[in-house]
């Protein structure tokens, strides 16, 4: 299971790319944070206010052992920019998998 | 004499209501008096310097004119779409646990007021009952008298629109004024507090305020001061805004106040309610001109000011920090509004943008002022309303022209731009602006003082935490799981 967090803009270059290796499904939400990056700062009314979490997308997308370097590559690919705030991937094995509609188990339900 | 039973004779609840308060109203209704009212206020309130200036105001016998009448009537349904638009602006600077109760402070005195208006609230503001410079009557309780049978008797000699738009469409102010006050006290008044805040109040501040300034009392051009305020500088903005200041003080910051401020949850929503402001304000300036012909020029100052209030706070803010902001722009223009809204229809054009970029300069200062002090009124309506009041009312002194101040309507205001010129007019609103500091922020201060007795004013540090929304209302504005 890879855990890309990575910048909203790039969301949908990195899908581009995953779905390219034939990786066709994944999970995607919203989340806020910080990182090395730190806050950013707003002005409203001329007042200034540092926002601590600042948005970035969530992907979770689980691939069979062997696509795992590939997909890595792909996301890092697709979402660098080289500033800091690029985001971060985390990869963790699955112990099992299932599909809900045909119980199927393991690599067939990926 | 609108109210005709349905049954005669019997003892339907309606008649007998209908006999009590004919009985109950006898001694205070005379539409004769009423037809008159603009000139006969004044001799009936005995003030020698108004005897003077009344001498000049023999104002044409009325009939109703119906484009006139049809501004009025455009003109309400404009300002009251400022009340939800209003509840837009600050709802969008709250977080989103509390952008509800915030909205509903607003869009709930639709309700409140709209009803307490027509009951006693216009009755207190332009009846002639009582007599006096600082407050009217309770003859005209229940719109009883206003309109005549049809709705179309004229407001007064001089007046060509009928009385019963001119009831409504001051209803309309005084529907927004106390929501106005809201913005100061957000995400910690208990709702409950709020209610019969607003209720004491209208009837307390508001009316007296309304019959001081236009219903012919003690400030107005009728009275002995003799300040102008187009369409409202100092009854709604310096009124709400005074009020909102010694609220923001009597109840305190909020707990999370100023450790962890949030930013606005909702600039679109922010942009949105100026807009709607903006829009609505041409009702409140343009229709104050009470007439549909000369209607042109207080729209246009409306406007221009708006524009002129915007352009400045942006420009400020591209100089200062490098950016211009929305919540900027939407924030410069609500502050032109303010500034022209004393002096929409007393100046011209090019006076009318000096006052949006004067009054959008000032405010900025105040907001900045206002941060550094670390003073929790939340949403800057001191700031804003009456910072921007000030100014503008004071201004309005310094650059009305002489033509658009007519001594027929205005005439004590007249005689001073006469003999004193601009500067004498200055010190005229200077008074005028001092009486409403002090009437308005000790009555406020008192009413808050006496409602503190009866139940606490804010609610607990837990139901703050959990947010109003909720707590106040048992909803919620954006629930996630809504599939």
């Amino acid at each position: 299971m890879i855990t890309a967090l990575v910048r909203p803009s790039k969301i949908d270059a990195v899908k581009t790319a995953l779905v390219a290796l034939e990786i066709v499904g994944m999970t995607v939400s919203d989340v806020r944070g910080f990182g090395r990056q730190k806050g950013q700062v707003e002005r409203y009314r001329g007042n200034e206010f540092t926002v601590d979490f600042i948005q970035k997308s969530k992907i979770v997308v689980v691939v069979d052992d062997t696509k795992v370097e590939t997909a890595i590559q792909a996301i890092i690919k697709a979402a660098r920019t080289g500033e800091i705030g690029d985001g971060k991937i985390f990869v963790n094995s699955v112990e099992t998998a299932i599909r809900i509609r045909t119980g199927d188990r393991g690599i067939l339900a990926i | 004499m609108a109210f005709v039973p349905l049954v005669s004779g019997g003892f339907t609840p309606l008649t007998v209501f209908d006999r009590w308060r004919r009985r109950f109203l006898a001694g205070v209704h005379d539409p004769q008096l009423r037809r008159s009212a603009f000139v006969m206020i004044g001799i009936a309130a005995g003030l020698a310097p108004l005897m003077a200036g009344a001498a000049h105001a023999a104002l044409p016998k009325a009939v109703n004119d119906g484009a006139d009448t049809l501004l009025m009537l455009i003109g309400s349904a404009l300002v009251l779409l400022m009340t939800p638009g209003l509840a837009f602006f600050y709802g969008g600077f709250t977080r989103s646990k509390n952008v509800l109760n915030t909205m509903m402070m607003s869009f709930f005195l639709m309700g409140l007021i709209g009803v307490l208006w027509v009951v006693i609230g216009y009755s207190l503001a332009f009846d002639t009952g009582f007599k006096s410079p600082f407050i009217g009557g309770l003859g005209s309780m229940w719109m009883n008298g206003v309109g005549g049978e049809f709705g179309d008797a004229p407001l007064a000699d001089g007046f060509n629109l009928s009385a019963s738009s001119f009831a409504l469409f001051q209803g309309m102010f005084a529907i927004i004024t106390p929501a106005l006050i809201s913005g100061a006290i957000v995400e910690r008044v208990s709702f409950k507090a709020w209610f019969w805040f607003c209720l004491i109040w209208s009837l307390l501040i508001y009316s007296p305020m309304a019959k001081m300034v236009w219903g012919g009392g003690f400030l107005g051009p009728f009275g002995s001061v003799g300040a102008i305020d187009f369409a409202g500088g100092t009854v709604v903005h310096i009124a709400s805004g005074v009020a909102a200041l010694v609220a923001a003080a009597i109840i305190g910051e909020r707990s999370t106040w100023p450790n962890s401020k949030r930013p606005p949850h909702n600039v679109p929503f922010i942009l949105l309610g100026a807009g709607l402001l903006w829009f609505g304000w041409f009702g409140f300036n343009g229709a104050s001109m009470f007439a549909a012909k000369t209607a042109g020029y207080p729209f246009l100052t409306t406007t221009t000011s708006a524009s002129a209030g915007l352009l400045a706070w942006c420009l400020i803010e591209w100089f200062k920090d490098g950016k211009p902001t929305a919540v900027g722009a939407a924030t410069g223009a609500v502050a032109g509004l303010v500034g022209i809204t004393p002096a929409a229809g007393f100046v011209y054009i090019p006076q009318s943008i000096l006052i949006g970029a004067l009054t959008a300069i000032a405010c900025f200062i105040a907001v900045q002022v206002k941060a550094a002090i670390k003073f929790d009124d939340s949403l800057d309506t001191f700031m804003v309303h009456g910072v921007g009041g000030t100014v503008g009312a004071l201004l309005a002194g310094l650059l009305a022209a002489k033509s658009l101040v007519p001594a027929d309507y205005f005439p004590l205001s007249a005689k001073i731009l006469e003999e004193g010129g601009n500067g004498g007019l200055f010190l005229a609103q200077f008074k005028a602006v001092l009486f409403t500091y002090g009437f308005v922020g000790l009555g406020t201060a008192l009413i808050l003082w006496f409602l503190k007795l009866f139940m606490p004013l804010r609610v607990n540090e837990n139901d703050e935490e959990r947010g109003l929304d909720f707590v106040a209302h048992g909803e919620e504005a954006y629930d996630p799981m809504t599939n």
